[in-house]
């Protein structure tokens, strides 16, 4: 189910937005829609999200349906379980994904096997927003992406958007879903004031009401020669990269959009028209993302790739403080256009 | 320029009885710990926001990445550290430089580690939130109410090892509302280890105020649940802190277990650098709330401190903090060939 576009109709209304403000749209659409939608977190009301992810829904919705927690995160995560249990549509965040292990019973042993262990009589219709990724020196506590590990426990869908049409998108997807989604938002593709400008945070959003279906990966450059498998804000890397090499090397992005459900058949279909695939993951090597995706294509048919695979991810090393060193191990620019040459060049 | 000393020099508490006026020099000492760990936040804030433009990015800068500072919160620190020394452990937050300070951690490398050098505490690869130093037993966190636990060990070590050492755990009190907080405080009553719990309430969780947050009115309250004694301090006042802690380190050395402290301080600048604090209602107010200035009247008063004293200790502060962000800067960038080292012995 490969889209090319966010499926927008050529006369809907679109204005220039950040990831962040496109994000919020939507969940003020579905508040509005839906009177059982409400968003909880720590500093969600007046802070407005430390990344921006609630910017003036308290103004709008009063702090009855937006509303600041304790630092209690097993103890708000799973009130929305239960809340979402008894028909409610909680909207739950946790600050930074780094923060899962204070928290992670509720959400691998309950939010994501309610479902499964009522024999399907139980819904959790619930999404867990949370922050990932770092580039920004805020530590090895602070940084990581930790995809890999929510899309590994079974029973939860895993969205990670990278840039604001999408980012709405499945937002609102996320909230009709009738499963417990992630959804993992990049800092650095929120649009921050506060944080180096990505250029491509801030884009056209369609004004109306629209949906991208979860498990749908987008190809967002069409290419020949080889295919960069991502997400998040490795799709912005890989797109100066392709951009860059163009003339020299025909490369094709595709963006993911979501690791549960993973949308293999575009993985597939890319590999089997340029043979050539590198993976680009901010979050750690072993047993994640990368792993899966060269996976979907070996035990598919291994003489699809005319090459060996190129991965380019965190070196299994917690992400460092310092500057130079965290660059070091981030999955930038100069590390994916060696990856891309040397995957060509054989 | 001196080179380092290991740590402030605080002398030993007279043992008064609660109430007794403090010799002279232990108060000088605590007024010396608060100026230090204020002169070094200046510093240090100096130097974050120096290169951070245009604009504010995060990122960018001798300092990158998020910065909580605890100005405001140095009679805490003071008067609790001074009743330890650097055989005792102390697991600080988010917010350690105060604590860090107060406890003697070697300020070049703790400022080259903050600058992210090579010669720093963690060879640049933690952090401000990550400071660890073998050497005074210091440690902090990023994850709210997650330095509670390491505590216990350290306490449960040092009186397996047949030693009166004892740790130290400090959080705010919005880390009171997490689980780690409740499960070590009935652990460590059960086990009578040696510890003393010391919640900072600066009112404010990043933006959630403390009644927005907290079932109870005060944290020492939720002492008295696990059965340990438990005081609140209202006034930022070191003096207090001092008494208050002498009483629960005597109690932990003594093998009768943890007590908590809970001081009402004060945030006296955002949460991190950077915020804005639109949320805060009691921000007007703040700076007359400042506890440096205050005890440095009383203590003029109580001719403990003239303007020579005072120069004195704020110029030998402004020299050993400029010899550290001096050091941290001559201390060489890691290499990022060594990226990946130290993730395991
Ligand atoms: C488990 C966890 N949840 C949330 C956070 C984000 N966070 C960092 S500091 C903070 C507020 C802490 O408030 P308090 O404990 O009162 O300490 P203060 O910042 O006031 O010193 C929060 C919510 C975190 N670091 N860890």
């Amino acid at each position: 189910m490969t889209t090319t576009h966010a499926p927008a109709s050529p006369a809907t209304h679109s204005r220039r937005l950040t990831t962040s403000k496109a994000m919020v749209e939507a969940i003020a659409f579905e508040m509005e829609r839906d009177p059982s939608v409400f968003y909880l977190g720590e500093d969600v009301g007046s802070y407005g999200g430390i990344f921006g992810s609630t910017g003036g829904l308290l103004d709008r919705f009063g702090p009855d349906r937006v509303i600041d927690t304790p630092i209690s995160e097993s103890a708000f995560i799973g009130l929305g379980i239960g809340a979402a249990v008894e028909g409610m549509r909680p909207v739950v965040e946790l600050m930074f994904a780094d923060f899962m292990g204070v928290c992670l019973d509720q959400i691998y042993n309950h939010m994501a096997k309610i479902h499964f262990e009522s024999g399907g009589n139980v819904r959790v219709p619930m999404v867990l927003t949370t922050a990932a990724g770092g580039g920004y020196s805020d530590g090895a506590q602070h940084s990581q992406c930790l995809w890999g590990t929510f899309a590994h426990l079974p029973g939860m869908k895993v969205v990670v958007p990278s840039g604001p049409a999408d980012a709405k998108g499945l937002m609102t997807a996320a909230i009709r879903d009738d499963n417990p989604v992630v959804y993992m938002f990049h800092k650095g593709v929120m649009g921050l004031p506060w944080m180096a400008k990505n250029p491509r945070a801030t884009d056209e959003v369609p004004a109306d009401d629209y949906e991208i279906p979860i498990g749908s990966a987008s190809v967002v450059r069409e290419g020949t020669d080889v295919s960069v498998v991502t997400i998040s804000l490795s799709v912005h890397h890989a797109l100066d990269v392709a951009e860059e090499l163009a003339g020299e090397i025909d490369v094709e992005v595709l963006d993911l959009r979501s690791l549960v459900p993973l949308d293999r058949e575009a993985i597939l279909s890319s590999v089997a028209k340029t043979r050539r695939l590198v993976v680009v993951d901010e979050d750690y090597r072993s047993f994640g993302m990368s792993g899966e995706v060269v996976a979907t294509i070996t035990d598919h048919d291994p003489g699809l790739l005319s090459r060996p695979v190129e991965r380019v991810a965190v070196p299994d090393v917690p992400i460092p403080y310092a500057h130079d060193l965290e660059y070091a191990v981030l999955p930038r620019q100069d590390r994916i256009e060696a990856a891309v040459r040397r995957v060509v060049a054989g | 320029m001196t080179t380092r000393a290991a740590r402030p020099s605080i002398p030993q508490p007279s043992g008064g009885a609660a109430g007794d006026a403090l010799d002279p020099a232990v108060r000088r000492g605590l007024y010396e710990t608060m100026v230090l760990s204020r002169t070094y936040e200046e510093a240090i804030l100096r130097e974050y926001h120096a290169d951070k433009g245009p604009g504010f990015d995060i990122g960018k800068g001798l300092i990158p990445g998020e910065m909580h500072l605890s100005a405001g919160q140095e009679p805490v620190a003071a008067g609790i550290c001074a009743h330890l020394t650097t055989d005792d452990a102390v697991t600080a937050t988010h917010r350690p430089h105060h604590f860090a300070v107060a406890h003697g951690v070697d300020l070049r490398r703790m400022t080259a580690e903050i600058f992210g050098r090579e010669g720093g505490l963690g060879r640049g690869r933690g952090g401000h939130m990550h400071l660890f130093d073998p050497a005074t037993h210091f440690s902090c966190s990023g994850i709210i109410a997650e330095g509670y636990p390491p505590a216990l060990g350290q306490a449960f070590a040092f009186h397996r090892q047949g030693t009166d050492r004892i740790a130290v755990a400090v959080t705010g009190e919005g880390a009171a509302n997490q689980g780690a907080f409740h499960e070590s405080l009935n652990l460590a009553a059960r086990w009578r280890l040696p510890v003393v719990f010391v919640v900072e309430d600066n009112d404010w969780g990043i933006s959630v105020a403390r009644t927005a947050s907290t079932a109870v009115d005060s944290n020492a309250d939720r002492a008295v649940a696990y059965g340990i004694p438990g005081e609140r301090i209202e006034g930022n006042e070191v003096e207090a802190v001092h008494d208050a802690a002498r009483r629960a380190v005597a109690r932990a050395r003594a093998g009768e277990g943890p007590s908590l402290i809970e001081v009402h301080t004060l945030r006296l600048w955002g949460h991190f650098e950077g915020d804005a604090q639109g949320y805060r209602f009691d921000l007007e107010e703040a700076p007359s709330h400042d506890p440096l200035p205050r005890y440095e009247a009383r203590l003029r008063e109580a001719g403990v401190l003239d303007d020579t004293a005072v120069e004195q200790i704020r110029s030998a502060a402004s020299e050993r903090v400029e010899d550290a962000i001096a050091f941290a800067m001559s201390s060489p960038v890691p290499d990022p060939a060594s990226a990946t080292s130290y993730v395991f012995a």
